[in-house]
């Protein structure tokens, strides 16, 4: 197998595949249509063939082939093929052997040049379907050199889109909390991994990062004045303000759709319950109220209801309840326990820690059947966030008491850690798709 | 069903504990100017930090999945209700604390739950809401590297601490 540059790949097909969207019918007229052969399979084979790289007038090695390859494979809707043994490597149309192409099962190949002069970078690159040999995109993107990566996720991006007729999410950014020598740091990152930046640093731990719908602002809980406080921090400015810091605990934020309110999580002198407030501090209100613990409040996408975890009836379940309050209803009957929920962005699909057997793995949950999913294998896999296309999860897998950031495609079958430095990484959360 | 006679009778005992309880003299207003040997007088920070006094020990242990306050740790959850009731200035904070299995905002909950139940159990003797800050670290502070039940029963605790100790 390939080892791509972000990290070790892992493949699993032992799942039962209860969950798979037909991607391609969904809609049709935005959507090429390529011809499945073979069996068994709804990936896409696609050959990413180096795109040939000219530094001046210099021939370079070829790498952004490489990013493209990683992201299409990640996403669990393409198999990149093995393109190291070809005898022809085209960087142009009239290069192509489609004979050899077929031989290796390409479905769509996608090939390019890029050339790098003064600091600038321009990429002329080609999407081509294989059995009708016509082409399904060119086009040529640049930029400033410092936008190497970027580029090559946008080109991924188109190539996502074109085929699955759902926007990709490789331009988009990703936070998690690492660990490092006791010092906690909320960083944002490339949806690949790439290109980290501390947001805010802490000797005390930081938990619970959410982004607001506008991807400007992440609202999180530090622990740096000994008990655990709601921050927003602009992104822009990189300014904090304290959200809420009453009495007790202060926790668990999530944005409303419309980014005008939060449910978080207070205690006073009391369990945790769910409250309503604004962004800047202000309108606070009860969601709802019980002697018991009420907690990990998130909006549905419509807006109308909140889901959140609670232990009303005895383990920790699964509930939702109107966004205006009143009588909560259960949703997660399945396993012993189910905790810390995340809506997909079509409001179709809860993610959820689901405890079984032992284990806590991530499962889905389709709210129209009730068909519940488990897309990973445990032991300790915690804090699922879909991707905002919903096509992918980013979760913390726990090896020795040490989290891995991951990822897995909603079939479950495609599942990738990306290779990060840090004693702990925890808490992942997933920015939006913005233009 | 269990859990809820239990919470009734911890319920009950609070009111009949709040009844009994002797009316507290109003704590003298506060000098803005005090210096740290108003606070040593006020508070009597040397009984807090004298290894011989039970004021010393601070943390009581819990069960897995409980937050009842065991036998063994009464007398220390009393000692400590005693002393905010006996000194009306002093601020205490119950801090509670999980193992890391499960996720870290419903471990929050949890760790809240304990820090709740040994308030509750001082409120019985007495000590009052406003003395007392309950919050919780959920699985922060937890030993990461457990690999049997004795060692996340270390991380399944509420802490005491004081205000200016």
């Amino acid at each position: 197998m390939k080892k791509y540059s972000l990290s070790m790949l892992k493949i699993f097909k032992t799942f039962v595949l209860f969950i798979f969207v037909s991607f391609i019918s969904l809609k049709a007229s935005a959507i090429e249509t390529i011809e499945i052969s073979g069996g068994g399979t709804k990936q896409i084979n696609i050959a990413v063939v180096p795109y040939k790289e000219i530094v001046g007038d210099k021939v370079a090695n070829n790498r952004m082939h490489q990013i493209i390859a990683a992201d299409l494979y990640r996403s669990g809707f393409f198999r990149p093929l093995e393109v190291d043994g070809l005898i022809n490597k085209p960087s142009t149309l009239s290069e192509i052997n489609y004979l050899e192409m077929t031989a290796i099962a390409a479905q769509v190949m996608t090939l390019g040049q890029v050339e790098i002069n003064n600091n600038r970078i321009k990429v002329n690159w080609f999407l081509v379907d294989i059995n009708k040999k016509t082409i399904l995109t060119t086009m040529e993107f640049s930029g400033p050199v410092a936008q190497y990566r970027a580029i090559a996720h946008k080109i991924s991006d188109t190539i996502y889109e074109k085929l699955t007729g759902i926007p990709g999410v490789f331009s988009t950014k990703i936070s998690y909390i690492s660990k490092i020598k006791g010092r906690y740091s909320l960083n944002v990152a490339d949806a690949d991994g790439f290109n980290a930046q501390s947001v805010v640093g802490s000797p005390q731990p930081i938990i619970s990062a959410r982004w607001s719908p506008d991807g400007k602002k992440i609202a999180y809980v530090s622990f740096e004045k000994k008990k655990p406080i709601i921050y927003i921090q602009s992104l822009v400015t990189g300014q904090r303000m304290i959200v809420a810091n009453f009495k007790g605990n202060n926790s668990s934020p999530s944005w409303s759709p419309d980014g005008r309110r939060l449910a978080i999580v207070l205690t006073y002198n009391a369990n945790s319950q769910i409250y309503l407030i604004d962004p800047d501090g202000s309108n606070l209100k009860p969601l709802i109220q019980s002697a018991h613990i009420d907690t990990e409040p998130i909006w549905s996408t419509d807006g109308k209801f909140i889901y959140f975890t609670s232990d009303r009836g005895g383990r920790p379940q699964i509930y939702k309840v109107s966004s205006s309050g009143g009588e909560p209803q259960r949703v997660s009957f399945e396993g012993s326990q189910n905790l810390n929920p995340n809506v997909s962005p079509d409001g179709k699909i809860l993610t959820y820690v689901m405890q079984d057997e032992g284990r806590f793995r991530i499962v889905l949950h389709d709210l129209q059947t009730g068909q519940i999913t488990k897309i990973t294998d445990g032991p300790f896999d915690e804090a699922p966030k879909f991707s905002p296309n919903g096509h992918v999860i980013l979760y913390t897998h726990k090896i020795n008491g040490s989290g891995e950031l991951s990822t897995v495609s909603i079939d479950g079958v495609v599942r990738q850690s990306f290779n990060i430095t840090a004693d702990d990484i925890r808490e992942p959360a997933w920015g939006p798709l913005v233009n | 069903m269990k859990k809820s006679i239990l919470l009734l009778t911890l319920l009950s005992l609070f009111f009949v504990g709040c009844s009994s309880t002797p009316i507290i003299e109003a704590p003298k207003p506060s000098d803005p100017f005090a210096s740290d040997s108003d606070d040593d007088k006020d508070l009597d920070l040397a009984s807090l930090r004298d290894s011989n006094n039970i004021l010393s020990k601070r943390s009581i242990y819990f069960d897995y999945d409980k937050d009842v306050v065991k036998a063994e740790y009464k007398d220390l959850a009393a000692a400590h209700a005693k002393y905010i009731v006996a000194h009306p200035k002093a601020k205490m904070t119950l801090t509670g604390n999980t193992d890391d299995r499960g996720s870290r905002e419903y471990n929050l909950s949890l760790g809240q739950r304990r820090s709740v139940s040994v308030k509750k159990s001082m409120n019985i003797i007495g000590a009052q809401d406003s003395q007392i800050e309950t919050v919780s670290f959920g699985e922060e502070r937890a030993d990461t590297n457990c690999k049997d039940d004795a060692c996340h029963g270390k991380d399944r605790r509420v802490d005491i601490s004081y205000e200016k100790e």
